[in-house]
Protein backbone atom coordinates (compact mmCIF):
# COMPACT_ATOMS: atom_id res chain seq x y z
CA UNK A 1 0.00 0.00 0.00
CA UNK A 2 1.27 3.37 -1.00
CA UNK A 3 2.03 5.87 1.73
CA UNK A 4 0.03 8.62 0.04
CA UNK A 5 -2.90 6.28 -0.17
CA UNK A 6 -2.70 5.62 3.57
CA UNK A 7 -2.70 9.30 4.36
CA UNK A 8 -5.56 9.86 1.95
CA UNK A 9 -7.67 7.16 3.52
CA UNK A 10 -6.92 8.45 6.98
CA UNK A 11 -7.87 11.94 5.93
CA UNK A 12 -11.26 10.68 4.76
CA UNK A 13 -12.20 9.63 8.28
CA UNK A 14 -10.13 12.27 10.04
CA UNK A 15 -9.70 15.45 7.99
CA UNK A 16 -7.09 16.71 10.42
CA UNK A 17 -4.92 13.63 10.43
CA UNK A 18 -1.90 15.49 9.17
CA UNK A 19 -2.42 18.14 11.80
CA UNK A 20 -2.27 15.41 14.37
CA UNK A 21 0.80 13.89 12.87
CA UNK A 22 2.67 17.07 12.40
CA UNK A 23 2.21 20.69 11.49
CA UNK A 24 1.52 21.44 7.88
CA UNK A 25 4.68 23.44 7.40
CA UNK A 26 6.93 20.84 8.84
CA UNK A 27 5.32 18.20 6.68
CA UNK A 28 6.46 20.28 3.76
CA UNK A 29 9.90 20.88 5.10
CA UNK A 30 10.20 17.24 6.08
CA UNK A 31 9.95 16.30 2.45
CA UNK A 32 13.21 18.02 1.67
CA UNK A 33 15.31 15.02 2.42
CA UNK A 34 14.90 11.40 1.61
CA UNK A 35 15.51 10.35 5.20
CA UNK A 36 12.82 12.67 6.46
CA UNK A 37 10.40 11.44 3.85
CA UNK A 38 11.06 7.96 5.14
CA UNK A 39 10.31 9.16 8.65
CA UNK A 40 7.04 10.67 7.52
CA UNK A 41 6.17 7.44 5.73
CA UNK A 42 6.14 5.77 9.11
CA UNK A 43 3.61 8.31 10.37
CA UNK A 44 0.67 5.88 10.60
CA UNK A 45 2.72 3.73 12.97
CA UNK A 46 3.46 6.86 14.93
CA UNK A 47 -0.24 7.71 15.01
CA UNK A 48 -1.02 4.30 16.46
CA UNK A 49 1.62 4.84 19.11
CA UNK A 50 0.18 8.24 19.83
CA UNK A 51 -3.28 6.84 20.43
CA UNK A 52 -2.00 4.02 22.59
CA UNK A 53 -0.10 6.59 24.62
CA UNK A 54 -3.13 8.81 24.93
CA UNK A 55 -5.26 6.01 26.27
CA UNK A 56 -2.69 4.01 28.18
CA UNK A 57 -3.13 6.06 31.34
CA UNK A 58 -0.19 7.09 33.41
CA UNK A 59 2.06 5.63 36.01
CA UNK A 60 0.57 7.92 38.63
CA UNK A 61 1.39 7.05 42.21
CA UNK A 62 0.01 8.31 45.49
CA UNK A 63 0.82 12.02 45.68
CA UNK A 64 0.67 11.92 49.49
CA UNK A 65 3.45 9.34 49.50
CA UNK A 66 5.48 11.25 46.90
CA UNK A 67 5.20 14.53 48.79
CA UNK A 68 6.06 12.87 52.11
CA UNK A 69 9.18 11.46 50.49
CA UNK A 70 10.03 14.98 49.31
CA UNK A 71 9.24 16.35 52.76
CA UNK A 72 11.66 13.90 54.37
CA UNK A 73 14.47 15.14 52.13
CA UNK A 74 13.54 18.77 52.71
CA UNK A 75 13.58 18.19 56.49
CA UNK A 76 17.06 16.74 56.17
CA UNK A 77 18.30 19.67 54.10
CA UNK A 78 16.60 22.28 56.28
CA UNK A 79 18.11 20.83 59.45
CA UNK A 80 21.53 20.59 57.83
CA UNK A 81 21.53 24.28 56.92
CA UNK A 82 20.23 25.26 60.35
CA UNK A 83 23.12 23.37 61.93
CA UNK A 84 25.52 24.93 59.44
CA UNK A 85 24.41 28.51 60.11
CA UNK A 86 24.63 27.90 63.86
CA UNK A 87 28.16 26.48 63.63
CA UNK A 88 31.41 28.26 64.43
CA UNK A 89 32.76 27.33 60.98
CA UNK A 90 30.02 29.36 59.29
CA UNK A 91 31.33 32.56 60.86
CA UNK A 92 34.63 32.02 59.02
CA UNK A 93 32.96 32.16 55.60
CA UNK A 94 32.83 35.25 53.37
CA UNK A 95 29.82 37.53 53.57
CA UNK A 96 28.69 36.49 50.09
CA UNK A 97 28.93 32.80 50.92
CA UNK A 98 27.07 33.31 54.19
CA UNK A 99 24.32 35.13 52.32
CA UNK A 100 24.08 32.25 49.81
CA UNK A 101 23.65 29.67 52.55
CA UNK A 102 21.09 31.82 54.34
CA UNK A 103 19.09 32.20 51.14
CA UNK A 104 19.19 28.45 50.47
CA UNK A 105 18.28 27.71 54.07
CA UNK A 106 15.29 30.02 53.78
CA UNK A 107 14.07 28.08 50.75
CA UNK A 108 14.49 24.67 52.32
CA UNK A 109 12.47 25.75 55.34
CA UNK A 110 9.87 27.21 53.00
CA UNK A 111 9.74 23.95 51.06
CA UNK A 112 9.11 22.07 54.31
CA UNK A 113 6.20 24.36 55.12
CA UNK A 114 4.80 24.19 51.61
CA UNK A 115 4.94 20.39 51.47
CA UNK A 116 3.30 20.07 54.88
CA UNK A 117 0.48 22.34 53.68
CA UNK A 118 0.08 20.39 50.44
CA UNK A 119 0.11 16.98 52.15
CA UNK A 120 -2.49 18.09 54.68
CA UNK A 121 -4.47 19.77 51.91
CA UNK A 122 -4.78 16.54 49.92
CA UNK A 123 -5.84 14.54 52.95
CA UNK A 124 -2.52 13.12 54.05
CA UNK A 125 -0.50 13.29 57.24
CA UNK A 126 2.94 14.91 56.99
CA UNK A 127 5.74 12.60 58.12
CA UNK A 128 7.59 13.39 61.34
CA UNK A 129 10.67 15.57 60.95
CA UNK A 130 14.07 13.95 60.44
CA UNK A 131 17.36 15.55 61.37
CA UNK A 132 20.89 15.52 60.03
CA UNK A 133 23.00 13.10 62.09
CA UNK A 134 24.81 15.18 64.70
CA UNK A 135 27.80 12.84 64.87
CA UNK A 136 28.33 13.18 61.11
CA UNK A 137 27.91 16.94 61.25
CA UNK A 138 30.58 17.12 63.95
CA UNK A 139 33.11 15.63 61.52
CA UNK A 140 32.63 18.60 59.17
CA UNK A 141 35.25 20.67 60.89
CA UNK A 142 35.59 23.38 58.24
CA UNK A 143 33.19 25.48 56.17
CA UNK A 144 34.64 23.80 53.08
CA UNK A 145 33.75 20.36 54.42
CA UNK A 146 30.24 21.55 55.21
CA UNK A 147 29.92 22.78 51.63
CA UNK A 148 30.94 19.36 50.30
CA UNK A 149 27.98 17.80 52.09
CA UNK A 150 25.71 20.64 50.96
CA UNK A 151 26.65 19.89 47.36
CA UNK A 152 25.94 16.18 47.79
CA UNK A 153 22.59 16.95 49.43
CA UNK A 154 21.50 19.38 46.72
CA UNK A 155 22.57 17.29 43.76
CA UNK A 156 20.89 14.27 45.38
CA UNK A 157 17.74 16.33 45.96
CA UNK A 158 17.58 17.27 42.28
CA UNK A 159 17.91 13.62 41.29
CA UNK A 160 15.32 12.54 43.86
CA UNK A 161 12.60 14.96 42.68
CA UNK A 162 13.30 14.04 39.08
CA UNK A 163 12.87 10.37 39.95
CA UNK A 164 9.32 10.89 41.23
CA UNK A 165 7.93 13.19 38.53
CA UNK A 166 6.35 10.24 36.73
CA UNK A 167 4.45 9.32 39.88
CA UNK A 168 2.69 12.68 39.85
CA UNK A 169 1.77 12.55 36.18
CA UNK A 170 -1.91 12.91 35.40
CA UNK A 171 -2.91 13.67 38.98
CA UNK A 172 -5.70 16.21 39.07
CA UNK A 173 -5.26 19.74 40.38
CA UNK A 174 -5.97 20.16 44.06
CA UNK A 175 -7.40 23.18 45.79
CA UNK A 176 -5.77 24.03 49.09
CA UNK A 177 -7.32 26.48 51.49
CA UNK A 178 -5.33 29.67 51.72
CA UNK A 179 -3.06 28.75 48.82
CA UNK A 180 -5.25 28.12 45.80
CA UNK A 181 -5.40 25.48 43.11
CA UNK A 182 -2.16 23.70 42.40
CA UNK A 183 -1.12 21.02 39.98
CA UNK A 184 0.86 18.44 42.00
CA UNK A 185 3.32 17.67 39.20
CA UNK A 186 3.93 21.33 38.47
CA UNK A 187 4.51 22.09 42.16
CA UNK A 188 7.09 19.33 42.38
CA UNK A 189 8.80 20.55 39.19
CA UNK A 190 8.88 24.07 40.58
CA UNK A 191 10.66 22.88 43.71
CA UNK A 192 12.94 20.66 41.62
CA UNK A 193 14.30 23.60 39.63
CA UNK A 194 14.95 25.60 42.79
CA UNK A 195 16.98 22.66 44.12
CA UNK A 196 18.95 22.70 40.88
CA UNK A 197 19.71 26.40 41.32
CA UNK A 198 20.89 25.68 44.87
CA UNK A 199 23.08 22.86 43.62
CA UNK A 200 24.58 25.13 40.98
CA UNK A 201 25.36 27.84 43.54
CA UNK A 202 26.97 25.47 46.04
CA UNK A 203 29.05 23.92 43.28
CA UNK A 204 30.36 27.29 42.11
CA UNK A 205 31.07 28.31 45.72
CA UNK A 206 33.29 25.23 45.81
CA UNK A 207 35.06 26.12 42.56
CA UNK A 208 33.25 23.37 40.63
CA UNK A 209 31.32 23.72 37.39
CA UNK A 210 27.64 24.42 38.00
CA UNK A 211 26.82 21.28 36.01
CA UNK A 212 27.94 17.69 36.47
CA UNK A 213 30.46 16.90 33.76
CA UNK A 214 32.60 14.21 35.37
CA UNK A 215 35.46 16.54 36.27
CA UNK A 216 34.13 17.34 39.74
CA UNK A 217 36.09 16.46 42.87
CA UNK A 218 33.09 14.58 44.29
CA UNK A 219 31.96 12.87 41.08
CA UNK A 220 33.17 9.49 42.33
CA UNK A 221 30.76 9.63 45.27
CA UNK A 222 27.75 7.32 45.25
CA UNK A 223 25.49 10.38 44.96
CA UNK A 224 26.49 10.66 41.30
CA UNK A 225 26.20 6.96 40.55
CA UNK A 226 23.27 4.52 40.67
CA UNK A 227 21.41 2.48 38.08
CA UNK A 228 21.40 5.53 35.79
CA UNK A 229 24.60 7.38 36.73
CA UNK A 230 25.28 11.04 36.02
CA UNK A 231 27.93 9.84 33.56
CA UNK A 232 25.15 8.67 31.22
CA UNK A 233 25.62 9.84 27.62
CA UNK A 234 22.66 8.03 25.98
CA UNK A 235 19.19 9.59 26.18
CA UNK A 236 16.05 7.90 24.80
CA UNK A 237 18.26 5.49 22.92
CA UNK A 238 20.26 8.28 21.27
CA UNK A 239 24.00 8.37 21.92
CA UNK A 240 24.62 12.09 22.40
CA UNK A 241 28.31 11.89 21.53
CA UNK A 242 27.94 10.16 18.17
CA UNK A 243 24.25 10.05 17.27
CA UNK A 244 23.34 13.70 16.74
CA UNK A 245 25.07 14.50 13.47
CA UNK A 246 27.61 16.65 15.31
CA UNK A 247 30.15 14.91 17.54
CA UNK A 248 30.15 15.97 21.18
CA UNK A 249 32.46 14.99 24.03
CA UNK A 250 31.21 12.63 26.73
CA UNK A 251 31.81 15.45 29.22
CA UNK A 252 29.41 17.81 27.46
CA UNK A 253 26.93 15.01 26.76
CA UNK A 254 26.67 14.07 30.43
CA UNK A 255 26.59 17.67 31.62
CA UNK A 256 23.67 18.55 29.36
CA UNK A 257 21.33 16.05 31.04
CA UNK A 258 20.89 15.38 34.78
CA UNK A 259 19.82 11.90 35.87
CA UNK A 260 17.31 10.39 38.29
CA UNK A 261 17.76 8.41 41.49
CA UNK A 262 15.14 5.93 42.70
CA UNK A 263 13.68 6.09 46.20
CA UNK A 264 15.76 3.09 47.26
CA UNK A 265 18.91 4.71 45.88
CA UNK A 266 18.27 8.03 47.63
CA UNK A 267 17.50 6.39 50.97
CA UNK A 268 20.51 4.04 50.80
CA UNK A 269 23.07 4.50 53.60
CA UNK A 270 25.65 5.59 51.01
CA UNK A 271 23.49 8.58 50.07
CA UNK A 272 20.88 10.63 51.94
CA UNK A 273 19.79 7.68 54.09
CA UNK A 274 23.17 7.60 55.83
CA UNK A 275 22.88 11.24 56.87
CA UNK A 276 19.61 10.87 58.76
CA UNK A 277 19.87 10.39 62.50
CA UNK A 278 19.73 11.89 65.92
CA UNK B 1 1.33 5.92 -8.56
CA UNK B 2 -2.23 4.91 -9.41
CA UNK B 3 -5.26 6.98 -10.16
CA UNK B 4 -6.90 5.67 -7.02
CA UNK B 5 -4.90 8.30 -5.17
CA UNK B 6 -6.87 11.03 -6.85
CA UNK B 7 -9.28 12.43 -4.30
CA UNK B 8 -12.79 13.02 -5.46
CA UNK B 9 -13.47 15.98 -3.25
CA UNK B 10 -14.28 19.49 -4.36
CA UNK B 11 -10.73 20.44 -3.47
CA UNK B 12 -9.83 19.46 -7.00
CA UNK B 13 -10.32 22.92 -8.35
CA UNK B 14 -7.54 24.15 -6.13
CA UNK B 15 -5.20 22.07 -8.19
CA UNK B 16 -5.21 24.90 -10.66
CA UNK B 17 -3.56 27.30 -8.23
CA UNK B 18 0.11 28.02 -8.64
CA UNK B 19 2.55 26.45 -6.19
CA UNK B 20 3.88 29.65 -4.74
CA UNK B 21 0.74 30.35 -2.75
CA UNK B 22 0.05 28.40 0.42
CA UNK B 23 -1.87 25.30 -0.51
CA UNK B 24 -4.11 23.14 1.57
CA UNK B 25 -2.94 19.76 2.69
CA UNK B 26 -5.50 17.88 0.72
CA UNK B 27 -4.81 19.72 -2.45
CA UNK B 28 -1.12 19.12 -1.93
CA UNK B 29 -1.88 15.45 -2.23
CA UNK B 30 -4.02 16.14 -5.24
CA UNK B 31 -0.82 17.25 -6.90
CA UNK B 32 0.90 14.16 -5.70
CA UNK B 33 -1.81 11.86 -6.92
CA UNK B 34 -2.43 13.51 -10.23
CA UNK B 35 1.11 13.66 -11.42
CA UNK B 36 3.19 10.87 -12.84
CA UNK B 37 6.38 12.45 -11.56
CA UNK B 38 4.85 12.98 -8.16
CA UNK B 39 8.02 12.43 -6.18
CA UNK B 40 9.96 14.87 -8.26
CA UNK B 41 7.25 17.45 -7.92
CA UNK B 42 7.06 16.96 -4.18
CA UNK B 43 10.74 17.57 -3.79
CA UNK B 44 10.78 20.46 -6.19
CA UNK B 45 7.75 22.01 -4.54
CA UNK B 46 9.22 21.69 -1.09
CA UNK B 47 12.76 22.66 -1.81
CA UNK B 48 12.32 26.01 -0.19
CA UNK B 49 10.21 26.10 2.95
CA UNK B 50 9.25 29.68 2.59
CA UNK B 51 7.84 29.31 -0.87
CA UNK B 52 5.08 27.19 0.56
CA UNK B 53 4.07 29.15 3.59
CA UNK B 54 2.67 32.52 4.25
CA UNK B 55 5.37 34.62 5.87
CA UNK B 56 2.83 35.86 8.38
CA UNK B 57 1.78 32.44 9.62
CA UNK B 58 3.29 30.88 12.68
CA UNK B 59 5.02 27.55 13.11
CA UNK B 60 2.63 25.61 15.32
CA UNK B 61 4.26 22.96 17.49
CA UNK B 62 1.29 20.60 17.20
CA UNK B 63 -0.64 18.65 19.78
CA UNK B 64 0.04 15.99 22.39
CA UNK B 65 3.51 14.85 23.39
CA UNK B 66 4.88 15.74 19.96
CA UNK B 67 3.59 19.25 20.54
CA UNK B 68 5.38 19.53 23.88
CA UNK B 69 8.59 18.10 22.45
CA UNK B 70 8.43 20.49 19.49
CA UNK B 71 7.79 23.35 21.90
CA UNK B 72 10.93 22.35 23.79
CA UNK B 73 12.76 21.97 20.47
CA UNK B 74 11.76 25.51 19.48
CA UNK B 75 13.08 26.96 22.74
CA UNK B 76 16.29 24.94 22.57
CA UNK B 77 16.83 26.07 18.99
CA UNK B 78 16.48 29.66 20.15
CA UNK B 79 18.91 29.17 23.04
CA UNK B 80 21.42 27.31 20.89
CA UNK B 81 21.29 30.05 18.25
CA UNK B 82 21.73 32.72 20.92
CA UNK B 83 24.85 31.13 22.43
CA UNK B 84 26.29 30.43 18.99
CA UNK B 85 26.08 34.19 18.39
CA UNK B 86 27.56 34.90 21.83
CA UNK B 87 30.63 32.81 20.97
CA UNK B 88 31.15 34.88 17.82
CA UNK B 89 30.55 38.24 19.47
CA UNK B 90 33.00 40.80 20.79
CA UNK B 91 32.19 40.25 24.44
CA UNK B 92 33.13 36.56 24.34
CA UNK B 93 36.07 36.83 21.97
CA UNK B 94 37.48 39.59 24.13
CA UNK B 95 37.58 37.42 27.24
CA UNK B 96 40.95 36.15 28.44
CA UNK B 97 41.58 32.52 27.42
CA UNK B 98 41.48 31.39 31.04
CA UNK B 99 38.51 33.54 32.08
CA UNK B 100 35.82 31.65 33.96
CA UNK B 101 33.12 33.38 31.94
CA UNK B 102 34.67 32.09 28.72
CA UNK B 103 34.46 28.50 29.95
CA UNK B 104 30.94 29.00 31.27
CA UNK B 105 29.60 30.32 27.96
CA UNK B 106 31.52 27.76 25.93
CA UNK B 107 30.01 24.95 28.05
CA UNK B 108 26.46 26.30 27.99
CA UNK B 109 26.61 26.79 24.22
CA UNK B 110 27.42 23.11 23.81
CA UNK B 111 24.70 21.99 26.24
CA UNK B 112 22.06 23.95 24.36
CA UNK B 113 23.27 22.69 20.99
CA UNK B 114 23.08 19.13 22.33
CA UNK B 115 19.54 19.75 23.60
CA UNK B 116 18.43 21.13 20.23
CA UNK B 117 20.12 18.34 18.27
CA UNK B 118 18.64 15.77 20.63
CA UNK B 119 15.07 16.98 20.08
CA UNK B 120 15.63 17.20 16.35
CA UNK B 121 16.89 13.62 16.30
CA UNK B 122 14.19 12.30 18.63
CA UNK B 123 11.37 14.01 16.71
CA UNK B 124 12.79 13.04 13.32
CA UNK B 125 10.08 13.61 10.68
CA UNK B 126 7.77 15.16 13.26
CA UNK B 127 10.15 18.02 14.09
CA UNK B 128 9.26 21.60 13.30
CA UNK B 129 11.54 23.35 10.86
CA UNK B 130 14.81 25.05 11.72
CA UNK B 131 13.83 28.46 13.08
CA UNK B 132 15.44 31.73 12.05
CA UNK B 133 16.25 33.92 15.05
CA UNK B 134 16.25 37.68 15.18
CA UNK B 135 18.72 38.93 17.77
CA UNK B 136 18.83 42.53 16.57
CA UNK B 137 17.88 43.70 20.07
CA UNK B 138 21.02 42.14 21.57
CA UNK B 139 24.48 43.71 21.49
CA UNK B 140 26.85 40.75 21.39
CA UNK B 141 29.80 43.02 22.00
CA UNK B 142 28.46 44.19 25.34
CA UNK B 143 28.76 42.09 28.50
CA UNK B 144 25.62 43.46 30.13
CA UNK B 145 23.52 42.91 27.02
CA UNK B 146 24.78 39.34 26.64
CA UNK B 147 24.38 38.44 30.31
CA UNK B 148 20.92 39.90 30.74
CA UNK B 149 19.77 38.23 27.52
CA UNK B 150 21.24 34.91 28.68
CA UNK B 151 19.46 35.30 32.00
CA UNK B 152 16.18 35.98 30.22
CA UNK B 153 16.57 32.91 27.98
CA UNK B 154 17.54 30.58 30.84
CA UNK B 155 14.85 31.73 33.26
CA UNK B 156 12.32 31.52 30.42
CA UNK B 157 13.48 28.00 29.62
CA UNK B 158 13.07 26.79 33.19
CA UNK B 159 9.65 28.43 33.53
CA UNK B 160 8.63 26.90 30.20
CA UNK B 161 9.63 23.33 31.08
CA UNK B 162 8.02 23.65 34.51
CA UNK B 163 4.80 24.91 32.95
CA UNK B 164 4.70 22.32 30.16
CA UNK B 165 5.35 19.18 32.20
CA UNK B 166 1.65 18.75 32.88
CA UNK B 167 0.91 18.49 29.13
CA UNK B 168 3.13 15.42 28.71
CA UNK B 169 1.38 12.04 28.71
CA UNK B 170 4.26 9.62 28.21
CA UNK B 171 6.28 9.23 31.44
CA UNK B 172 9.53 8.75 29.56
CA UNK B 173 9.15 12.13 27.87
CA UNK B 174 8.44 13.72 31.25
CA UNK B 175 11.69 12.29 32.61
CA UNK B 176 13.60 13.60 29.59
CA UNK B 177 12.15 17.07 30.18
CA UNK B 178 13.08 16.76 33.87
CA UNK B 179 16.65 15.84 32.98
CA UNK B 180 16.98 18.95 30.86
CA UNK B 181 15.15 21.50 33.01
CA UNK B 182 17.50 21.07 35.95
CA UNK B 183 20.46 21.74 33.67
CA UNK B 184 18.70 24.88 32.44
CA UNK B 185 18.23 25.87 36.08
CA UNK B 186 21.96 25.37 36.68
CA UNK B 187 22.67 27.63 33.71
CA UNK B 188 20.22 30.24 35.00
CA UNK B 189 21.82 30.21 38.45
CA UNK B 190 25.37 30.81 37.28
CA UNK B 191 24.36 33.46 34.73
CA UNK B 192 22.38 35.31 37.40
CA UNK B 193 25.33 35.15 39.79
CA UNK B 194 27.60 36.61 37.10
CA UNK B 195 25.24 39.60 36.93
CA UNK B 196 24.58 39.99 40.65
CA UNK B 197 26.15 37.73 43.28
CA UNK B 198 23.56 35.67 45.14
CA UNK B 199 20.76 36.32 42.69
CA UNK B 200 20.71 32.64 41.70
CA UNK B 201 17.26 32.22 43.25
CA UNK B 202 16.20 35.81 43.76
CA UNK B 203 12.58 36.54 44.50
CA UNK B 204 11.81 37.28 40.88
CA UNK B 205 12.21 33.58 40.09
CA UNK B 206 10.80 32.15 43.31
CA UNK B 207 7.42 33.25 44.53
CA UNK B 208 7.90 33.92 48.22
CA UNK B 209 4.33 34.56 49.10
CA UNK B 210 2.64 31.95 51.25
CA UNK B 211 -0.82 32.51 49.88
CA UNK B 212 -0.61 31.84 46.17
CA UNK B 213 -0.80 28.70 44.08
CA UNK B 214 2.92 28.99 43.37
CA UNK B 215 3.88 29.90 46.94
CA UNK B 216 7.52 29.14 47.73
CA UNK B 217 8.18 27.62 44.32
CA UNK B 218 9.87 28.71 41.14
CA UNK B 219 7.49 30.60 38.93
CA UNK B 220 6.42 28.78 35.79
CA UNK B 221 4.85 29.95 32.57
CA UNK B 222 2.36 28.42 30.18
CA UNK B 223 3.34 28.05 26.51
CA UNK B 224 1.37 31.08 25.29
CA UNK B 225 3.17 33.40 27.71
CA UNK B 226 6.57 31.87 26.99
CA UNK B 227 6.11 32.13 23.23
CA UNK B 228 5.09 35.77 23.41
CA UNK B 229 8.58 36.45 24.77
CA UNK B 230 10.37 33.90 22.60
CA UNK B 231 8.76 35.23 19.42
CA UNK B 232 10.34 38.63 19.94
CA UNK B 233 13.65 36.87 19.16
CA UNK B 234 12.37 34.99 16.11
CA UNK B 235 12.19 36.29 12.56
CA UNK B 236 8.97 36.63 10.57
CA UNK B 237 8.01 33.22 9.29
CA UNK B 238 9.72 31.56 12.25
CA UNK B 239 7.41 32.72 15.00
CA UNK B 240 6.06 29.82 17.00
CA UNK B 241 2.59 29.04 18.33
CA UNK B 242 1.34 26.25 20.58
CA UNK B 243 -2.38 26.40 19.94
CA UNK B 244 -3.06 22.94 21.34
CA UNK B 245 -1.05 23.35 24.55
CA UNK B 246 -3.48 25.29 26.70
Amino acid sequence: MNFFNIINKLSEVDPDVLGRLDTRRSVFSSLNTVSKRAALASAPAFLAAFFSKAYAGTSAGDPKEVFNYALTLEYLEADFYNKMIASAQFATASAVDQASIRQISKHETAHVNLLKTVISGIGGTPVAPVTFKAATFATLTTFAKQLEVAQLLEDTGVRAYKGRAGDLQGIADVTITGVGTINPLQAALQIHSVEARHAARIRTMRGQTSWINGDGDLDNQEHYKGAIPESTITQSGVNLTTGLGTTYTAKDAQASFDEILTVAEVLAPSRAGGLVGA
Amino acid sequence: MSDSLRPTSSDDNQGAQPLYVPIKRRSFFVYAGATAGATALLLAGCNDDDSNVDANTTVDVGAGDVGVLNYAYALEQLEAAFYAEVLKGGYFTGLAPAAAERQIFADIALHEQIHADFFKTALAGNAIKALTPNFSAINFGDRTSVLTSARAFEDLGVAAYNGAGRFITDPKFLVVAGKIVSVEARHAAIIRDLITPNSFVANDVVDFSTTSATARQERSKLPAEVLTTANTFLAEGSKVSAKSLV
